[in-house]
């Protein structure tokens, strides 16, 4: 559930020609096979690789919490297929990666856009290995030593990031198909990796720290995502203290009510449940208005869920207030992505993070 | 004192007041002069602005260009390019001249199509990057909208807002270019607003022109912006030193200054024409100032009886040729940039010599330029004055305040030495090479000639003269020996139509020279029956392999030589070769040699233009090595061949050669040898039937001949326009000073009335002088004019524009001009000497008494 969908935005200014091609139907018999499904899928439209999470170091001899963001995103536009040129613009690569520094108040961010190929762009089959010029993110060992390593290079910040997963992956839905509306077309193969153990190295402002923390990673495919209908989404993923895991999202309306909804719980034990639509509630408890942008965003949430054991009845608060991406001079796309806490009566239940999508505008994939 | 200086100002400057029609004449020459330097040099400055900003909107931000010939290089350097540690950015490029076919091309030109990859432009060259879709919003871009095509869409263009008004289309419209002999088709996905208004060009992707255009594989350029801290000099080595033979890098400055240098000879030779109707204005202000003293002769006199020093005099007399020089400006100014303003709509930036097209300039603001020529519009006007003000203060005054005969003014000014050392100066630099490639002491020769001969012009009048036999008629008689008595007097006017006839002169032996060098040329490159082409407009079209034999099986034909053009970067810093591939084995003559030399055997021999052994310095004979392919190849300058086509050099290698060493099989041009007893007609029916008829074009030689030397004349249609000019105001002060001279003359008229001359004698033996002054300019101006046009022929444009020609003199022309300005000069004397009896006799004698 990702808002780098946002850059599909973009892509829709640069290219409108899709109907031509016959993308695959994410369909629901379909299995999740790993290792070969963390790879690239390039016959469906669109697919992501997703990594939020929470950093902790030690600066100037205090302990500094940061959130942090790391996303490739890979679009099949349906066009230039048959051109031989080895430029033709048949995949595209796009990275996307930001830093919530509450020292700093606000987002950094920094991207990478190209059309696959040369050796500079690419999302390899078969295994995760994705490369944009020299940003990457790529999965290596097996069992124990299994890591996933992600580089990313901007402006302002710069980090190389070490995620060990500490658990089996989580697949979302029904087993790993997951429906985003009413209509079962609109849905994606969507599989987890939480409670990834994070260590690295994170530089900005010229210096580098050795970083560690927890992360959460997401992979999802899908050719028809979105429905006409939907005005945007909310989403979280939250490692949870106990080492459970919690994803959950709603699909809201141009009324701002939720169209369909749903997600998936992991206990401690290693149980997992699937939400349905009716099973999820989001409820806004404070909003925080944009100064750059206007926009009005529900910052913290009750998360409102019923579960096999009962309701379960949490509160969301961010690491700080803006962490609104403002990126109207690249891919024009402008929503909220944070880190936040959730708690319950004062007790924190977990770590993860929000994302806000389509209170400026409605999201075109 | 201030009493003093206005008395002052108000005998001198006053003067200029109360009698403006003596100094209009001069005014108005300078004004001329001013305005023709003026317009030359803002419409120089609008087209290169034009041209520097067509070349920034390309490369935007970058740091550095990899750049090869218009041909391209291996699209491989791009993904090395980008893994280099020392830069960040790198967007690949491939620009196409592309012509667009049916009503849109129609007059159109060419198109300057940039293929483009969005995702690494984007940062480089915004302009670039067609804006997002119009709409009130992304949240509510209708359906509509949203599916309008984009640039990543197939055969989807963006036009340039100059383009898509040149072309009359608009976003939506359907647009065909050249591909090979076929045709693109194209649909316009938009504007790109953020192109400068006078910018033809056309965007489209990479992928699509690659594909489109049949150039997979190609680029022809590269764009790099450095990581920040990386040295730009240094990566610029490191970066030049790993790339294949024939690409290069430069910086966005290099590249601006190296496309400005392409038509520099060119703009500094205009420039230097607009120069010589100031000259011509000096000498106009000083035959006036040199009358206009001789007149005031009493006047300035009393001024010295009065107290006022010879250098104050001196110092008043500039102060009002500096006057004279401001006004000229202040007319000349406006005038030069309205001029401007008409010549580029009318025949565009380049003054129609081809230099500048895609772009439609602007009008410029120039101030260097401007400031340059007032600054120079003042100093001729001072210049001129400098002599005659120098001769009134030598003067002494109570001589000049009894007599006021002015047979002795200036006699000083003929001493010869310092004309001497001028035209032995003139002769000793003409040999110094180019300056920056520019023919700087071709120039200061021309400059020299002309003043030396009109420093020991008095010298040779005072010969001439001296050797004139006495005629027994009274009225030629005292002609000739009043030039015997005052020759200095007569040669003020002689020196205008020296300077006159010399300029125009030499300009009309170059240009005559010129032109029958191209015509004998034309004849020798154009030997087939017939020529095809597969389209005006670059390298977007050609024949492949299959036209080639549809064109080979056409009945009718005896011969067919094939031609391909591609370019070749030899050095960075230098405009781009012309590559021919031509069969060279069967008939070297096909190229009109200079000079040729057997190759060893196992060797490759191509011919070089004039133009490589100027700029590159290849001599008969030597090997050099050619960028072919990705490859340098090494090959031997078997010959040496004059082109008067490309400027900046051209290579000549046999078509065979070229296709095994490049696999190259595409061709360009094809020359046509009809067989015997076919019918040209018929034959051109066969080819266009087996041929895409819109995309070939089909000549015979005559009609290029015909359309060549159009292009010739069109060029140097300004040339003679400002030539035209320099006659002009040499004419009008060779009448200036006539009128002048005749009115000061006065009283000696009235005696001559005294002791028993006719008006008409009188009238008859003032037209006698002013024939024999004009005889003494024309000769003395052909002289120094043939002097200047063998300078122009062999060293300004051998080392302008790199080829030589044969020296052609148009007698009858030269003839027919030298009697013209005698004529004229003649009867500028007889109506100044009428004019100046309207005076009765009596009280011209008195004047002074």
């Amino acid at each position: 559930m990702r808002a780098v969908l946002i850059a599909a935005l973009w892509l829709a200014s640069l290219a409108a020609g899709a109907a031509a091609v016959d993308y695959p139907v994410v369909r629901p018999e379909v299995s999740i096979d790993l290792p070969r499904d963390h790879g690239a899928h390039p016959a469906f439209r669109v697919e992501w690789w997703y990594v939020t999470g929470w950093l902790e170091a030690i600066e100037d001899g205090k302990p500094v919490t940061m959130g942090f963001q790391v996303t490739f995103f890979r679009v099949r536009p349906g066009v230039q297929e048959n051109n031989p040129s080895r430029f033709a613009a048949s995949q595209i690569l796009f990275a996307h990666a930001a830093l919530s520094d509450p020292r700093r108040g606000r987002l950094m961010h920094a991207e990478r856009t190209a059309r696959a190929g040369f050796g500079l762009a690419q999302a390899s089959e078969g295994d995760l290995d994705v490369r944009l010029d020299d940003w990457s993110m790529r999965r290596e060992g097996a069992g124990d030593g299994e890591a996933i390593l992600a580089r990313v290079a901007g402006r302002d910040f710069a980090y190389d990031l070490r995620l060990l997963p500490t658990g089996p992956a989580l697949l979302n839905g029904q087993r790993g198909f997951s429906q985003k509306a009413p209509d079962p077309r609109h849905s994606s193969h969507y599989y987890s990796l939480p409670q990834l153990a994070v260590s690295g190295k994170l530089t900005r402002e010229g210096r580098t720290l050795a970083v560690s923390g927890r992360a959460w990673f997401d992979h999802e495919w899908s050719s028809e995502y979105l429905p006409e209908t939907a005005s945007g989404w909310d989403w979280i993923g939250i490692n949870l203290a106990d080492g459970g895991a919690l994803m959950a999202f709603r699909m809201r309306g141009k009324d701002g009510a939720a169209l369909w909804a749903g997600g998936t719980l992991r206990r401690a034990d290693g149980r997992v449940e699937a939400l349905g639509p009716r099973d999820v509630a989001f409820e806004p408890q404070r909003e925080w208005t944009s100064p750059r942008t206007g926009s009005r965003y529900p910052v913290a949430m009750r998360v409102r869920l019923s579960t096999s054991l009962g309701p379960l009845v949490g509160e969301l608060t961010p690491l700080f207030d803006d962490q609104e991406l403002d990126s109207r001079r690249s891919t024009g796309a402008v929503y909220w992505e944070g880190a936040v806490v959730l708690s319950t009566g004062g007790k924190e239940l977990g770590r993860g993070y929000l994302e806000l999508t389509g209170y400026r505008e409605r999201l075109r994939m | 004192m201030s009493g003093m200086r206005a008395v002052l100002a108000h005998a001198f400057l006053g003067h200029l007041v109360q009698q403006p029609g003596r100094a209009l004449m001069s005014v108005l020459a300078l004004a001329l002069g001013v305005a023709l330097g003026v317009a030359v040099s803002v419409v120089n400055r609008s087209a290169l602005d034009e041209f520097g900003r067509g070349l920034r909107t390309v490369s935007g931000q970058a740091d550095i260009e990899v750049r090869g010939a218009r041909g391209g290089f291996d699209e491989s350097l791009y993904p090395q390019l980008a893994q280099r540690p020392e830069v960040e950015t790198v967007s690949p490029l491939l620009e196409i001249d592309a012509k667009p076919l049916g009503a849109a091309g129609e007059g159109g030109g060419a198109l300057k199509l940039i293929g483009l990859d969005v995702f690494r432009a984007a940062s480089l060259s915004v302009a670039l990057i067609p804006p997002p879709a119009q709409g009130t919003g992304r949240g509510e871009r209708t359906a509509e909208s949203a599916r309008a095509p984009g640039l990543l869409d197939e055969d989807t263009l963006y036009l340039s807002p100059a383009a898509a008004q040149r072309f009359g289309l608009a976003s939506g419209d359907a647009i065909a270019l050249q591909s090979g002999v076929g045709s693109a088709r194209f649909r316009i996905g938009g504007l790109l607003p953020a192109v400068g208004a006078g910018q033809m060009l056309a965007v489209t992707d990479i992928a699509t022109a690659q594909w489109r255009f049949e150039r997979l594989g190609v680029l022809t350029r590269i764009d790099l912006r450095l990581r920040e801290g990386v040295d730009a000099a240094s990566a610029l080595r490191a970066i030049g030193a790993d790339l294949p033979p024939g690409v290069f890098v430069a910086t966005p400055a290099q590249a601006e200054s190296q496309a400005a240098r392409l038509s520099r000879a060119y703009r500094v030779n205009l420039t230097m024409l607009a120069l010589i109707a100031l000259v011509t204005g000096a000498f106009l202000v000083f035959s006036a100032q040199a009358v206009n003293v001789v007149r005031r002769r009493a006047e300035l006199a009393f001024l010295r009886a009065a107290g006022i020093t010879r250098g104050a005099l001196v110092r008043w007399l500039l102060l009002e040729g500096a006057l004279i020089g401001a006004l000229g400006s202040l007319i000349g100014v406006p005038v030069g940039y309205a001029l401007a303003a008409l010549a580029l709509r009318l025949i565009g930036g380049d003054l129609g010599a081809g230099y500048f097209q895609g772009a439609a300039p602007a009008l410029a603001f120039d101030p260097w330029g401007t400031t340059g020529f007032v600054a120079l519009g003042i100093a001729a006007a001072m210049a001129g004055s400098a002599a005659p003000a120098i001769e009134a203060a030598r003067s002494d005054p109570a001589l000049a305040l009894k007599s006021g005969d002015a047979a002795d003014s200036f006699a000083r000014f003929g001493p010869v030495a310092p004309g001497l050392l001028c035209l032995s100066a003139a002769l000793a630099i003409v040999w110094l090479p180019p300056i920056g490639g520019l023919p700087v002491f071709g120039y200061a020769a021309i400059a020299l000639l002309l003043i030396g001969s009109v420093l020991i012009l008095p010298r040779l009048a005072r010969l001439l003269f001296a050797r004139l036999p006495t005629p027994r008629a009274p009225w030629l008689a005292l002609a000739v020996l009043q030039l015997r008595g005052a020759p200095h007097l007569a040669t003020l006017g002689a020196a205008g139509v020296l300077a006159a006839v010399a300029l125009a002169g030499a300009m009309a032996i170059m240009v005559g020279s010129f032109r029958q060098s191209v015509d004998v040329w034309l004849s020798q490159v154009l030997p087939a029956d017939l020529y095809l082409r597969a389209s005006r407009a670059g390298e977007s079209g050609h024949f492949d392999t299959a036209e080639q034999v549809a064109i080979q099986s056409t009945p009718g034909l005896a011969r067919i030589d094939f031609l391909r053009h591609q370019s070749l970067l030899l050095d960075p810093a230098l405009p781009q070769v012309a590559l021919i591939a031509r069969p060279l084995t069967a008939d070297r003559a096909a190229l009109p040699l200079l000079a040729s030399v057997t190759v060893p055997a196992g060797s490759i021999g191509v011919l070089a233009s004039e133009a490589m052994q100027d700029l590159y310095g290849w001599q008969l004979g030597q090997r050099v090595r050619l960028p072919l392919a990705g490859r340098e190849i090494e090959v031997v300058v078997a010959g040496i061949w004059r082109d008067y086509a490309r400027q900046h050099g051209a290579v000549a290698i046999d078509l065979a050669t070229y296709r095994t060493q490049t696999g190259d099989m595409r061709v360009n041009d094809v020359g046509l040898w009809l067989a015997p007893g076919a019918d040209t007609a018929q034959v051109a029916r066969a080819l266009r039937a087996r041929l895409p008829a819109d995309s070939i074009e089909l000549a015979e030689p005559g009609e290029i001949r015909k359309i060549s030397l159009g292009i010739f004349d069109r060029t140097f249609a300004v040339t003679y326009a400002l030539e035209a000019v320099a006659v002009a105001i040499g004419i009008a002060g060779v009448a200036a000073s006539f009128a002048a001279l005749a009115a000061a003359r006065r009283r000696e008229f009235g005696v001559l009335r005294h002791i028993g001359l006719t008006r008409g004698e009188i009238a008859r033996m003032l037209g006698a002088e002013g024939a024999l002054v004009a005889v003494l300019g024309v000769l003395t101006g052909l002289a120094t004019g043939t002097a200047i046009s063998l300078i122009l022929i062999h060293v300004v444009n051998r080392q302008s524009f790199h080829w030589s020609m044969e020296l052609v003199l148009p007698w009858g022309t030269l003839a027919l001009f030298g009697s013209a300005i005698t004529l004229l000069a003649t009867a500028a004397a007889v109506l100044s000497a009428r004019a100046a009896m309207q005076v009765d006799a009596v009280r011209a004698v008195r004047e002074d008494w």
